[in-house]
């Protein structure tokens, strides 16, 4: 099978690679491009894990292919802290302890992001079930709800 | 090692709520993963899985697969070696299977190619010829004389004549007579319970990236709770020696104990060997669920007697638990387990362990607890209800306590049972007023926690910081912990302290990350280790200041003089007497090995409020509190994480989580979609309470927190859901459907 060639922007760098018809954007970020903050957990869109931008919409990246991507705007985990200036988010992610294992924070980060671009001031109602999409094994959402809010709070105040 | 004699001691740092110092890597995407390294020259690996519950293996063909362009090695169980320990043999035949193929997913094969396409695509070029043979997936039925038999000559000699060969483990604990006991109740119930097998669900599915050559020397890179147990495993099954392997713990993306086994680090070494390349191999989740290991499924029997006024006089109970395919003893911590919470004049538990076709069944937090003590605080509760009783009163009459002898044999010393009960009970939560629909249970939960094998290395730098060189995986934010340990101990700040999990050539032997012990039992070592790195700092400190070394005291991070015989001088901080160490007998280090003990149990209380909705059977968690005692808490903020997410592992056990079998004996839903894992949007805040009544094992009071969580919560919501319904519910999980069939007969 022949690679075919895919421009894209990735975190506002643009980006070129070439991908397998088959390929999730996924195996992309993470083989060919050594993007590893996603993360693979299930593989079929039921962890979020994976999660990134694309063209300004919240996606698993397991459930789009590689070729999918051709001219689009894709944001991940690696670019979501300004040089060494953490989002509010990664920051008050870190202040509350709203991560243990730490596997699925980069795609609840993401996840989370996206909320408060579309909401700045959710209930946590609605936080939770935006995030219900994003599983989360060690710290059964608690600290995580609280660490969005706060930062929602913070990113308000600005 | 005993709790300091410091009764009012003041800690600087433990207890605080410091920064991990893995956060950052974390949050951006750097930390690495089982599955995030890649090498030069890397081959991906693919495992070949049995289709079929139990089977013969007639024969494999590998041809095909080995003739694909593109496939560089094929291994089967005849690559593997087969260890004489039964433990080891065990641990490779669950690799690779042998001559039969014990559950659906069982590995069979395995192959390593230049894409995972082509690994893909080879796999299935593997021609099996299986001979299908009947097979058993639930408890009860395996235990039957005339049951499809998973394994020949398995059972242990204590095992009674007469059961099945599926039969491999029989104990028996308690104390006292049974039967004037129950002479002197004044109601007795007996239920008889079931509960689904669940899995740890971790979010990382099991990853490794192997490399062997034909000269015996390896490398592992894994995601796993022991690095330790990887080696020992890995030298058995390949028939290597353990000095030749190196294998180092990446950042782990949860275990729960699922993580405490090896499945693909020998598969991926033979791979190696043979093809002469580092292979990686990622589990699918698909994989995780069906061939990685779930918890035990039980069946269990519990009759209690009580007076009218609330004292139990007699307990029993017999619990049948499988651990799926191959021997296990998980069944010997439930029976040992079921009554710890109390105090008993008369108490007998039986357990037996039976092998169904079911994956290896691996430990998940408080292994053997919640079950038993699901079955247990259901009839306690059930009881209260009957005899028209509180049933905080209830457990706090007869709740144990320092002094009482356990169900299990020890007698407890300092524990913190009565003071969380006291904690709960004094609680909004436990007078806050319920609606319609809605229930309020509330379970003890207990586990023993665990010391056991520690190394700690503990250096002074030369510019005054410290570095501290720890064996176990940091699975929840462990580094933080013992950084703070050892900042305490030292007199300096937590920044300057950085502590590193080293690969197993580069530190002794540790066990794995389990038992709720690597805050206790590393932070001792740590602590011990700072105390050696200390003295020899007062050591070269008294031959500056040429007096004896017993005159120089270690306070507030300085060596000072102990008193006015001493003479006058200055402190020397840690900083400059590490300056000009190499002037004073060379590097400085302090290091501490230990087998530890004294651990101190653990107890916790759960106070849960549920809606049933009565049309679907569906059940909403309204509010939960978490009370449990933490001896000492090092890091409040991660101890309240353990509480927390114990409590909701548990509320996905008692609602949601369960392995469902077919006829066929396949797993009917490997996938998180059907595998349902409690969301965000299922679930209320989780409440904590944390309680500190010291242990008397650790210096600083310290006990295991993170298994005790898991404990209470199926009998909790079972109680409350009982409550709310009016009718007692004896099967787990809760689901919608058995719910709904309970309320409407």
């Amino acid at each position: 099978m022949k690679t075919i060639p895919v421009a894209t922007t990735i975190n506002g760098d643009e980006t070129e690679f070439l991908c397998h018809t088959d390929e999730s954007l996924l195996d992309v970020l993470r083989d060919r491009l050594g993007l590893t903050g996603a993360k693979e957990g299930c593989g079929t869109g039921d962890c979020g894990a994976c999660s990134v931008m694309m063209n300004g919409r919240l996606v698993c990246s397991c459930l789009v292919l590689g070729v999918e991507t051709e001219g689009a705007e894709i944001e991940t985990i690696e670019g979501m802290a300004k040089g060494d200036t953490l989002h509010p988010l990664q920051r008050v992610f870190l202040e509350e302890a709203a991560l243990q294992c730490g596997i699925c924070t980069p795609g609840i980060l993401v996840a989370a992001k996206a909320l408060l671009e579309k909401n700045p001031d959710p209930t946590d109602t609605e936080v939770r079930y935006w995030l219900a999409g994003n599983l989360c094994r060690c710290t059964g959402y608690d600290k995580i709800i609280k660490a969005v809010q706060k930062a929602a709070a913070e990113m308000r105040a600005a | 090692m005993a709790f300091d004699d410091q009764v009012k001691r003041r800690f600087n740092v433990v207890g605080t709520r410091v920064t991990r110092p893995d956060g950052i890597d974390k949050v951006t995407g750097k930390a690495a993963y089982g599955a995030d390294i890649s090498a030069p020259g890397m081959l991906h690996g693919r495992i070949l899985r049995s289709p079929h519950a139990h089977a013969r293996i007639v024969s494999i063909d590998t041809s095909e697969a080995e003739a694909l362009a593109g496939v560089k090695a094929v291994v089967t169980g005849a690559d593997l070696a087969m260890p004489e320990d039964a433990d080891f043999a065990d641990v490779a035949i669950n690799c690779l299977a042998r001559d039969k193929a014990l559950y659906d997913g069982h590995a069979v094969a395995a192959v390593a190619a230049t894409s995972k396409a082509i690994a893909k695509q080879a796999i299935r070029l593997i021609k099996v010829e299986y001979e299908v043979l009947p097979h058993v997936t639930d408890v009860d039925a395996a235990m039957k004389p005339d049951a499809p038999v998973v394994q020949e000559g398995r059972a242990l000699e204590n095992v009674p004549a007469g059961k099945s060969q599926n039969v491999t483990t029989y104990c028996k604990f308690g104390h006292g007579d049974l039967d004037a006991g129950f002479a002197k109740a004044d109601k007795i119930i007996e239920r008889s319970f079931k509960t689904a097998a669940t899995h740890q669900g971790y979010i990382e599915p099991q990853a490794c990236m192997a490399s062997l050559g034909n000269d015996g020397r390896g490398e592992v890179w894994c995601c796993t709770q022991g690095q330790y147990m990887v080696r020992a495993n890995c030298a058995a099954v390949l028939g290597v020696e353990e000095s030749q392997l190196r294998i180092t713990a990446s950042e782990i993306g949860g275990g729960f104990g699922g993580k405490t086994s090896t499945f693909i680090e020998p598969v991926a070494l033979a791979l190696s060997r043979k093809s002469g390349k580092p292979v990686k191999i990622v589990m699918t989740r698909d994989e995780v669920l069906k061939a990685t290991g779930p918890t035990i499924s039980s069946s269990m029997d519990i009759k209690i007697g009580m007076t009218k006024d609330g004292r139990i006089t007699a307990a029993r109970g017999e619990l049948r638990y499988s651990g799926g395919a191959y021997p296990n003893f998980t069944v010997e911590m439930g029976a040992q387990a079921a009554f710890a919470a109390y105090d008993l004049e008369a108490v007998e538990t039986i357990g037996w362990n039976a092998m169904t076709n079911r994956p290896k069944e691996i430990p998940y937090r408080a292994p053997g607890a919640p079950t038993a003590i699901y079955a247990v605080e259901s009839v306690v509760d059930e009881l209260c209800q009957e005899l028209g009783l509180d049933p905080l009163d209830v457990r706090l009459m007869n709740a144990a306590r320092k002094g009482t002898l356990s169900s299990y044999g020890p007698t407890f010393n300092e524990i913190g049972l009565v003071a969380t009960l006291e904690a709960a009970k004094a609680h909004p939560h436990y007078t806050a007023p319920l609606g319609p629909n809605q229930g309020r249970g509330l379970s003890c939960g207990f586990w023993f926690n665990f010391g056991g094998n520690t190394c700690v290395s503990l250096n002074i730098n030369d510019d005054g910081t410290v570095g501290v060189v720890e064996g176990n995986p940091d699975i929840g934010g462990s580094r933080a912990s013992i950084s703070m340990m050892a900042a305490e101990e030292l007199g300096v700040p937590y920044d300057k302290v950085r502590t590193v999990i080293a690969d197993t050539s580069s530190l002794g032997f540790n066990d794995i990350t389990d038992g709720s012990r690597v805050t206790f039992a590393v932070g001792l070592a740590t602590i011990e280790a700072a105390r050696a790195a200390i003295k020899e700092m007062c050591r070269r400190v008294a031959k500056i200041w040429d007096i004896d070394e017993d005159a120089v005291i270690w306070e507030d991070g300085a060596a000072k003089p102990a008193g006015p015989n001493a003479g006058t001088h200055p402190p020397m901080t840690l900083a400059e007497i590490a300056a000009i160490a190499g002037n004073t007998g060379g590097p400085i280090a302090g290091h501490h090995e230990v087998n530890a003990d004294g651990a101190g149990v653990s107890f916790g209380v759960h106070l849960c409020d549920t809606e049933v909705d009565p049309e679907t059977g569906a059940v909403k968690i309204l509010r939960y509190t978490v009370f449990q005692d933490a001896g000492k808490a090092v890091h409040p903020d991660y101890v309240e994480g353990q509480m927390q997410g114990g409590a909701v592992q548990g509320i996905g056990w008692a609602l949601n989580e369960e392995y469902i079998y077919g006829e066929d004996g396949r797993l009917q839903n490997p996938a998180f979609l059907d595998y349902r894992i409690p969301v965000a949007s299922d679930l209320p805040p989780i409440e904590t309470v944390i309680l500190e009544i010291p242990n008397p094992g650790h210096p600083y009071g310290v006990r295991g927190v993170g298994e005790t969580p898991i404990v209470p919560p199926l009998a909790a919501i079972a109680n409350a859901v009982s409550r709310a319904a009016n009718v007692r519910l004896t099967e787990l999980p809760m689901s919608p459907p058995r719910v709904l069939k309970a309320i409407t007969g």
